[in-house]
């Protein structure tokens, strides 16, 4: 076996485990019936999915003679990113009461998006 | 066993079926989703899937012209889900 099909090999394979992940994220945004457990699904999309198939490319374009590193710049992007957006989401959700509101924190009064800044002015 | 380049061709049609109909669930998604947050999310995950898809062109064209398009969209996609989030928490994006 040489190194060519080797490399093809992986490349499918890589393209299968993506195409499993990406299957099952989307199923989950689907069936799942509670916003915040909704948004656990796609989040796996985001980085175990998208980062086999860019795993893929690096793969393929190493087989076919002229390597290239530029998919691990999308991966850690990816990578960076996608926490924060799924944080902002579940702000979201937090700001718009569409789930059990979260237990009180020990120090501060209140969660910094359940009151507004207006609230906060005319309580002090 | 499979040879190599049939195998390879197979599991692209899984992966661009896979992507195709994961952006038309997500779109369902989008059009039901009782809350703002799922809309949301609908559309990031849509733009994570057309990230894919575009990375799976590559892959099958057998160039690598498309890797700015991928990174384009996905900075354009980022921003994008933090503006709206920003925009629903805050009623302003940039303050």
């Amino acid at each position: 076996m040489s190194g060519e099909i080797i490399g093809t090999y992986a490349t499918a394979i890589f393209l299968l485990i993506g195409a499993g992940f990406v299957a099952v994220g989307v199923i989950g945004l689907l069936k799942f019936n509670d916003p915040m457990t909704r948004l656990h699904a796609p989040t796996k999309v985001g980085t175990v999915g998208i980062g086999a198939l860019l795993v893929a490319s690096i793969i393929h374009s190493y087989t076919l003679g002229d390597s290239s590193y530029h998919e691990l710049l999308i991966l850690a992007f990816l990578f960076v990113t996608a926490p924060i957006s799924a944080n902002f989401i579940a702000k979201v959700n937090i700001h718009l009461g569409t789930c059990e509101t979260p237990p009180q924190p020990d120090r501060d009064d209140t969660w910094a998006t359940l009151e507004t800044p207006d609230e906060e002015i005319a309580k002090s | 066993m499979m040879a190599a380049p049939e195998f390879l061709s197979l599991a692209l049609t899984i992966v661009f079926v896979t992507l195709v109909v994961g952006q038309i669930l997500s779109m369902v998604r989008l059009v039901l989703g009782p809350t703002s947050g799922d809309r949301i999310l609908a559309l990031d995950t849509m733009v994570i899937n057309a990230i894919g898809l575009v990375v799976v062109l590559g892959i099958s064209q057998g160039v690598q012209i498309y890797f700015e398009v991928s990174l384009l969209i996905a900075m354009l996609g980022f921003v994008s889900t933090v503006a709206l989030a920003r925009f629903i928490l805050r009623g302003d994006i940039i303050e």
